[in-house]
């Protein structure tokens, strides 16, 4: 399986290439992307050297274009399209109807990737997508168990890529509009999900305070280590108890699943992070390899290390992970 | 311009949905439809009782369309699909793409639903020239974008009935996890139906007391009702063709007949006595409310 590794810098992007990824996605410093924050991103000359970076040494370059135009932005997304190809990347990840109706007019040779944003968690979506843009691959949404998984890829028209580690959606990717309702932006409107401008954090009698446009999305006591305010990892007020109503902080972690997907044929493990640091990006790659080079070796005797499940636990959100969706129960 | 009564988003006792429907066949909503949208596991009517019910209404003078589910992850649910997707005499809404794989392969028209990803003129040409007669705009998108996308389509002298979503709690987000279920520390695969228990979801505050979202069960919805009352002369102008009005629990015909007044020109005030917002019309944060914006 190929390993796919999130890139949002320059170093983060030396990093995954020096730890062993298979391929890098990356997104161009605009809306385009949906992840689109200060500071993160590539564009100009940093592009075509990063682009180059990582294809001398034989990994692949996937650029994200996977948020939704809106009329008034479409020829950014259209140009966004035409420079992809112009330079040269491995593949587009897109998500947009229009857009990949574009791309494989415009680009019939470039290789698209249909996005967890084109929100297609079964194999007759497949099946659409697949006959009317030609994508070769689709990044599966984290709704589905590990069971859904391989009836999907056994029926399923292109290759599959699954995330395999970071920060985890509890929504269907592509269609969640918790973030634009409290804040504006949406990762399908704007790149975003709870855009950092919208963030604040505030000292008080009652503990930290965590807000997104003014509301209150978690208050953490003195010495609890506080997390950035996602509105699905939120603690909300049900019926007089105060709880984490939709998802504790963790992060999905399946190296347990490595031989499973496999055996269901996944083509691709994805993992996320382009806002991480580059000293996450190293921590997870190098696990990862390791642990997709150990199954290569020796498949039928494939166990997770107790150091990998460490250090991975290390840069978790909560310090904790989760098979989220895969695992039954959690649902 | 039409009224629409939306599909069913809570999980109410077969009984009152029935007699919900028969009230509502004196109620001057043109169009209604009907289905489950947010769980499969829901039960109180299956497949055959909703295509009973919609022959039933449609003898009665009404539009119906069936709804289908807007998240679609087992062989299961794709049968049902299948089954909803070949049933005679009815217009399909499509809230997944796989609907609209199976309705364009029959080659019948067709509604996208608001949970079809259409943002701009060319994914909406798209869906068209698959088969799409009517589309309701994404909940998340404005009055400003609404309008853009039906300047280009008349450019392109495209056709297509506009619907917008008007009244109700916004469905924002679906996931695999059930959080009423989850409240109750149940799991989903032993729902026991809790979300029956809400007929009009479980409200999540902030630890503030702030209305902010609503638990349908696998569905999030706004804390807030979405009302456009206001707006109903402005969608007017701009071309919308039916505005859809959610199904609640009571006060529905009140809902009915302040959209039917305001869409035959009388004045009409927003009820903002509970929690209401209509941000996503004016291009902001879908939670807030504006007062007096019109053309």
């Amino acid at each position: 399986m190929e390993l796919v590794c999130p890139a949002g810098s320059f170093p983060a992007l030396k990093v995954a290439v020096e730890e062993g990824a298979n391929a890098v996605y990356i997104g161009f410093r605009d809306a385009t992307n949906a992840r689109h924050f200060a500071g993160l991103n590539f564009a100009g000359e940093q592009l075509s050297q990063a682009i180059r970076y990582a294809q001398d040494r034989g990994v692949k370059v996937f650029v994200a274009i996977n948020t939704y135009p809106q009329p008034r932005g479409w020829s950014s997304w259209q140009n966004a399209v035409d420079q992809a190809a112009d330079l040269g990347v491995d593949a587009l990840i897109c998500a947009d109807m229009g857009v990949l109706e574009y791309a494989s007019r415009r680009h019939p040779g470039m290789a698209l990737h249909l996005s967890v944003q084109g929100s297609a968690t079964n194999y007759e979506s497949l099946r659409f997508y697949q006959r009317h843009f030609n994508i070769r691959r689709a990044v599966l949404p984290r709704v589905l168990s590990i069971q859904q998984v391989a009836q999907v890829a056994a029926q399923s028209p292109v290759d599959l890529e699954v995330f395999g580690f970071g920060s985890l959606c509890i929504m269907a990717e592509g269609r969640c509009m918790l973030s634009s309702y409290v804040t504006d932006q949406s990762p399908n409107t704007g790149g975003a999900c709870s855009p950092a401008q919208h963030v604040r954090w505030q000292e008080t009698a009652q503990g930290l305070e965590s807000r997104l446009n003014g509301v209150l999305v978690d208050r953490y006591p003195e010495g609890a280590k506080a997390g950035y305010p996602v509105l699905c990892k939120g603690r909300f007020e049900v019926q007089g108890q105060v709880y984490h109503a939709i998802e504790e902080p963790t992060s999905l972690n399946t190296l347990e699943l490595v031989p499973k997907l496999a055996e269901i044929g996944i083509k691709a493990i994805k993992i996320e992070g382009r806002q991480r640091s580059p000293a996450y990006v190293k921590q997870v790659v190098r696990v990862w390899r390791q642990a997709l080079d150990q199954f290569r070796v020796a498949p039928g005797d494939f166990e997770p290390k107790a150091r990998w499940q460490q250090a991975l636990d290390k840069v978790s959100e909560g310090a904790q992970t989760t098979l989220g969706a895969y695992h039954r129960p959690w649902q | 311009m039409q009224l629409s009564l939306g599909p069913l988003q809570y999980l109410w006792p077969r009984q009152q949905v029935f007699d919900f429907y028969e009230r509502m066949l004196e109620m001057p909503v043109d169009v209604i439809y009907l289905g489950e949208t947010v769980c499969s596991k829901r039960r109180e009517l299956n497949t055959g009782d909703w295509l009973e019910l919609a022959t039933h209404l449609a003898g009665r003078g009404k539009q119906v369309v069936l709804s289908t589910l807007a998240l679609i992850e087992a062989e299961s649910e794709l049968k049902t699909l299948r089954r909803i997707c070949r049933s005679e005499g009815f217009l399909v809404e499509a809230n997944d793409l796989a609907a609209v794989e199976l309705l364009a392969a029959q080659g019948v028209p067709f509604v996208c639903g608001h949970s079809i990803n259409i943002y701009n003129a060319q994914s909406l040409a798209f869906l068209i020239r698959q088969g799409a007669s009517r589309w309701v705009m994404p909940v998340e998108l404005s009055a400003a974008t609404l309008s853009d996308i039906l300047q280009e389509l008349a450019g392109q002298q495209l056709q297509v009935e506009t619907e917008v979503f008007s009244h109700g709690y916004l469905p924002l987000a679906y996931s695999a996890r059930c959080m009423t279920a989850r409240y109750h520390q149940l799991p989903k695969d032993n729902c026991q139906f809790i979300c029956m228990d809400y007929p009009q979801g479980l409200p999540a505050r902030s630890q503030e007391g702030e209305p902010l979202f609503t638990m349908n069960g696998i569905q999030t919805q706004s804390g807030a009702i979405y009302n456009l009352l206001d707006q109903v002369p402005r969608m007017q102008a701009m071309g919308v063709n039916l505005v859809r009005l959610s199904p609640a629990p009571s006060g529905m015909e009140e809902i009915i007949q302040s959209f039917d007044a305001a869409r035959r020109g009388e004045a009409v005030q927003v009820d903002t006595s509970g929690a209401t917002c209509n941000g996503y019309w004016f291009a902001e944060p879908g939670m807030i409310f504006k007062s007096g914006a019109s053309l």
